[in-house]
């Protein structure tokens, strides 16, 4: 009995010292490297949330961008690649590790990630990319002047863009069905503009949510014979199940719109005027290097948005459900 | 390095009060309930919403507490009266209350940056925003385990106990064991939900899609905690699934310290589980063998 009293200590004795010799190398290792050459290495995190096609664009994008002003990883720059692959307990952590590590400037990709690390450090840059509205996250307090330490790029897509690109095609339509996500912030957002705008615009509305890809298809359904076309917001979900929906709405000949590039030419959506995610990123990985370089702050900043926006048609799904295209919409269809 | 050190054991203090929660399911009542998941979150967005409102952030966290509560005696009515099991009435009440935190906070992202929280409301203590949050969750890591040690010591309190332990015996003597079930599953979902608005002020903002993942934290904690500190008596335990929560804070920070592919973090926290849960077996069979010598 004593024995095995001692043995239990042992044990937990062992497990104690092994943690703090874990904890102590750490120490070690996480002081930052003395700056051996003569120009300064800037240490850079970046923290995604999710592992997601548009949020990797944007992170390449915003690498490429700081790359484009001279900041080349490994050469004068230091990039901490961090990604919390969905679970915002990881967020916090991963924001911590980057303040302590003193890090001179954080890219947040997706806006719970921009959030975390704004309430973590109130004086390290931060630069996000694939946040919608940075005002209603309140990560700054206006667009033209955030007035704190964080600025960026929004993927914002007016759902006008959308409806009125639908209207071209469909002249007669008088009822739009709103596919998307309830748990998208995003979403909500970009669904509750296109309602204001489908009622200056004399359409009805149709709403139809679903919580994971496995509602999707019945969602879509749902929608069938009640509207003229579809419309989609920028979606994680939505995009990701694209081909499914398709599947429904092509047999029904209802044309689905949404504002992303990728789920109309791989996925068979009809039509979109979309974001480049890879460009809102390099544009936010341009505004970083300017930060580094002390040309400007985050506080005077403003928010960068993409002027240009791409109509892109899938010829294939517009043929299929007998949309005739205008002659100026013709070189769009590729 | 120490900022690390401390911001990491006031996670896993915040985090604890969860562990708690599910400690009270899962090994005094002896079953797995996921309505934790569910719970967590709305926690988080009740007291979202009346911060956003210009609440106070005790009166937050204790409406937090109560809608856990509320969503606990779902769970435990639903397992009780209606003799769904209880797995089953977990994930029920844990998808019901997707649709409920949506109502609640009518979007899926509330956004508490820059508004006054149970953190800011101690800034005349003058501390560093880690620190400030350390010394939050050493407090309610000490309160709320005081009080649960001081609950199960009364009645109705090894009542519920016995419960988990023995439901004919306990039933023999009177008790209704449906009655401690309920009981059982609203104190858990209750703590859970507190521990989801502590943890929510601190990040910064409430989103319905925090709870996924919670029920492995505190199940992680939980057995991490027994394994490593051990379980020898109730007050033993209470302080194991305390630290136990910090010591799976620690050894997350420590994996992506290391840097270990971010996308591996899932499969090794699965591990990481496992091997706590085997840990007693591979040690008993390893004592028996060196009586055997």
């Amino acid at each position: 009995m004593l024995n095995k009293m001692r043995q239990k200590k042992m044990l937990v004795m062992a497990v104690g010292v092994l943690l703090a010799v874990g904890v102590l190398a750490g120490c070690g290792g996480e002081k930052k490297e003395p700056a051996k050459a003569k120009e300064k290495v800037f240490q850079i995190g970046v923290l995604q949330l999710v592992q997601h096609s548009a949020l990797d664009d944007s992170n390449r994008g915003f690498v490429d961008g700081l790359a484009s002003k001279g900041f080349k990883d490994g050469v004068n720059i230091k990039i901490d690649q961090q990604n919390a692959q969905g679970d915002q307990s990881n967020l916090k952590t991963i924001s911590q590790r980057f303040v302590n590590n003193q890090v001179d400037l954080i890219h947040a990709i997706a806006t719970p990630a921009a959030q975390i690390v704004a309430n973590t450090t109130k004086t390290i840059p931060i630069v996000g990319s694939a946040i919608v509205d940075y005002k209603t996250a309140k990560l700054v307090q206006s667009i033209e002047k955030p007035g704190g330490n964080v600025t960026g790029t929004s993927n914002h897509n007016p759902p006008r863009r959308q409806i009125d690109l639908a209207l071209k095609l469909l002249p007669n339509a008088k009822k739009v069905g709103a596919l998307y996500t309830s748990s998208e912030l995003n979403s909500q957002l970009q669904v509750a503009a296109m309602k204001e705008y489908a009622a200056e615009k004399g359409l009805t509305v149709i709403e139809a949510t679903v919580t994971t890809v496995n509602d999707i298809q019945q969602a879509a359904q749902s929608l069938i014979g009640k509207v003229d076309f579809i419309y989609c917001p920028t979606d994680n979900n939505i995009a990701s199940a694209m081909s499914n929906i398709v599947k429904i709405t092509i047999p029904a000949k209802l044309p689905v719109f949404l504002g992303d590039e990728a789920p109309v030419i791989k996925g068979g959506a009809t039509a979109g005027a979309s974001v480049n995610f890879y460009k809102l990123g390099f544009q936010a990985g341009e505004m970083a290097a300017d930060i580094l370089s002390g040309k400007s702050k985050p506080a005077d900043m403003p928010i960068g948005f993409q002027q240009d926006v791409k109509v892109v048609i899938n010829k294939k799904s517009a043929q299929a459900i007998g949309l005739i295209l205008p002659a100026d919409l013709q070189k769009a269809a590729e | 390095m120490s900022d690390l050190i401390i911001s990491t054991i006031a996670q896993g203090l915040l985090w604890s009060v969860l562990a708690m929660g599910v400690f009270l399911t899962f090994r005094i009542l002896n079953i797995a309930d996921l309505s934790v998941e569910g719970s967590f979150p709305l926690g988080a967005a009740v007291a979202a919403v009346l911060l956003d409102g210009k609440h106070s952030p005790a009166t937050a966290i204790v409406a937090a507490g109560l809608a856990g509560m509320l969503a606990g005696a779902v769970s435990g009515l639903l397992h009780t009266k209606l003799k769904i099991p209880a797995l089953m009435a977990g994930i029920l009440t844990m998808i019901a209350l997707y649709s409920v935190i949506l109502r609640v906070m009518g979007k899926a992202n509330l956004s508490l940056l820059n508004m006054d929280t149970v953190y800011t409301s101690l800034e005349f203590l003058n501390l560093s925003p880690n620190m400030t949050t350390f010394v939050v969750g050493l407090f309610i890591a000490i309160v709320i385990p005081l009080w649960l040690y001081w609950f199960f010591g009364t009645e109705i309190g090894m009542a519920l106990r016995a419960t988990g332990n023995n439901p004919q015996m306990i039933r023999a003597m009177g008790v209704n064991t449906d009655d401690m079930f309920l009981l059982g599953l609203v104190i858990s979902n209750g703590l859970v939900a507190v521990s989801g608005a502590f943890v929510a002020q601190d990040n910064g903002f409430s989103d319905v899609g925090m709870g996924a993942g919670t029920i492995v934290i505190g199940l992680a904690s939980v057995i991490i905690g027994e394994v490593v500190f051990g379980s020898k008596n109730f007050r033993n335990s209470l302080i194991s699934v305390v630290l136990g929560s910090i010591l799976y804070r620690i050894v997350i920070a420590f994996v992506l310290y290391l840097g270990m592919p971010p996308n591996d973090l899932k499969l090794f926290t699965a591990i990481l589980v496992a091997v706590a849960l085997s840990l007693p077996l591979v040690k008993a069979k390893w004592d028996s063998r060196m009586v055997g010598i």
